[in-house]
């Protein structure tokens, strides 16, 4: 997918990498590896199917660890084109490659403002390093 | 909880190597430091080490203290010979639980008897006033909280005793299970017992608050080689869970009665009275219907503390207790459901957030550890 400096990135915890494919705008979203980090212990995740509509901040999927379940949020509005459904089976992809194989879902975009309130690469580290303490 | 969080002796020690720290009770107590299931499975296999300094420890002197103790607590107390140690319940009037407790009997190093309660961190205030409400001139019982001048460690896993040897002052290996004894731990007076929260073997260690980092550095060391770890509250709750013993503010509250939480063989009603009694043996007359049960999961969704529980489209009960079991590794859950829908076996559908997930009645606990010298 793309490098971790050129993704944008939701103030909870979601990464995007929007390309252009076939004359539609597409995003891939993921999680980013300090959300992955935070929540150890994965043992379920739950994503949504291929035909699905998504809102901006609207739940599309849940991951739950030993200790407690998240909700995932997503960061745009669309239809959901692919899903990466070997994912849930293999939850330490996420921890292995969390900007590439670990990816969750492809959007194909409806509205593109909700790309302008998602944060750079520069902004979500500060974003990090702030909760990390 | 306002004010400024509680710590530890080993607080310092916990952040240093990263612990995540949350308050507990109003402590600050590390959840994890790797892993939960890391360090579940280390303390399954080989010693994990738990600071459990922030739990209540009261002290009570005096030629009353075990006829007091015997009116406050669902065992017998005035029996308990020196160097034994009961599990029990307190409970209010109505029979409801204000906690459970250890009741330990001991002999320190002059000789003489006391009697020594560990209670749960989150009750502390409320036993220590509970007891202060009760404790008449009359009872010639000194009562103390030593909580915060002491610190209290929890070596758990097959390898623990091992480990031990080399420091504790006795051999704890062979002090029965629920024994305790007046010893030392690296050449500290220590109050060491063969008990625990785990489902393993292993003992727990009072020291004073001023050694306790030392003491707790020096069980790390020695038990390096066997695996030692250190772990959080979230491995002591999948590790309690898998061995079902009830926690306080889950399986057990004032409104929970306990016979109802499956506590029987903590309540002795034999000829004697205690705060609760009347209302227990009432209770045990006609039985109120739910009972605390054991749940496996068919699927890997986990099931949470207030999921509600179905037969079919009846509802009979609610989850306690759920987690996702690192030794089982499916999700378990304790849960109080109407006695008819109590049998092993039974089907049963937790509803996890919207959605009906099935699930089985099992036995509990959910892990027995394997026989000493057995070949698993």
């Amino acid at each position: 997918m793309g490098k971790p400096e050129e993704l944008l990135y939701s103030e909870t915890h979601e990464w995007v990498c929007v390309e252009q494919v076939d004359g539609a705008k597409v995003a891939t979203v993921g999680i980013t590896a300090f959300a992955i980090e935070q929540l150890t212990d994965l043992v379920y995740m739950e994503l949504p199917e291929v035909g699905s509509q998504v809102t901006t901040g609207g739940e599309f999927g849940e991951v739950e660890s030993v200790k407690a379940v998240s909700p995932l949020y997503s960061p745009v509005d669309g239809e959901v084109v692919a899903v990466n459904s070997e994912l849930p089976d293999r939850l330490e992809t996420l921890g292995q490659d969390p900007y590439g194989a670990g990816w969750l879902v492809r959007v194909r975009l409806s509205d593109e403002q909700s790309l302008a309130k998602l944060m750079n690469f520069a902004a979500y580290q500060k974003q990090c390093a702030d909760e990390a303490h | 909880m306002s004010g400024p969080l509680n710590q530890t002796p080993l607080h310092d020690w916990h952040v240093a190597h990263r612990g995540r720290m949350v308050d507990f009770a109003g402590w600050s107590m590390p959840v994890q430091y790797t892993s939960i299931v890391e360090e579940h499975q280390a303390t399954r296999r080989g010693v994990g080490l738990f600071d459990i300094s922030h739990m209540g420890r009261l002290r009570f002197r005096g030629p009353g203290a075990a006829a007091f103790l015997d009116r406050m607590v669902t065992r017998r107390v005035t029996d308990l010979r020196p160097g034994k140690i009961r599990y029990g319940l307190m409970t209010n009037e109505k029979g409801g639980i204000l906690d459970d407790v250890l009741v330990y009997h001991l002999t320190d190093v002059q000789g003489r008897s006391f009697h020594q309660m560990v209670v749960n961190a989150g009750n502390r205030e409320k036993i220590v006033a509970w007891i202060r409400s009760h404790v008449t001139a009359a009872d010639d019982v000194e009562f103390e909280d030593e909580s915060l001048d002491t610190a209290m460690i929890a070596v758990q896993g097959p390898a623990a005793l091992a480990t031990m040897a080399a420091l504790a002052g006795a051999d704890l290996s062979r002090l029965g299970y629920y024994s305790g004894l007046v010893t030392t731990v690296c050449g500290h007076p220590c109050v060491a017992s063969r008990t625990g929260y785990t489902g393993e073997d292993g003992c727990e260690l009072i020291v004073a608050r001023a050694v306790g980092l030392q003491v707790w550095e020096a069980i790390l060391s020695q038990g390096e080689s066997r695996g030692a770890q250190a772990v959080g509250l979230g491995a002591r709750d999948t590790l309690r869970l898998e061995a079902a013993m009830p926690l306080y503010g889950h399986e057990l509250s004032e409104t929970i009665e306990p016979l109802q939480a499956g506590l029987a063989f903590a309540v002795n009603l034999e000829g004697r009275e205690f705060i609760g009694s009347a209302a227990i043996r009432a209770a045990k007359a006609s039985p109120s219907g739910q009972v605390r049960i054991g749940l496996k999961m068919a699927g890997k969704r986990v099931p949470r503390q207030h999921c509600r529980v179905f037969a079919g489209e009846q509802a009979v009960g609610e989850v306690t207790s759920g987690t996702f079991s690192p030794t089982l590794d499916v999700p378990i859950a304790m849960a109080y459901v109407d006695a008819a829908a109590s049998g092993l076996g039974t089907e049963l559908l937790v509803d996890i957030r919207g959605r009906k997930e099935p699930a089985c009645v099992v036995q509990l606990p959910f892990y027995v550890r394997p026989a000493p010298g057995g070949n698993s």
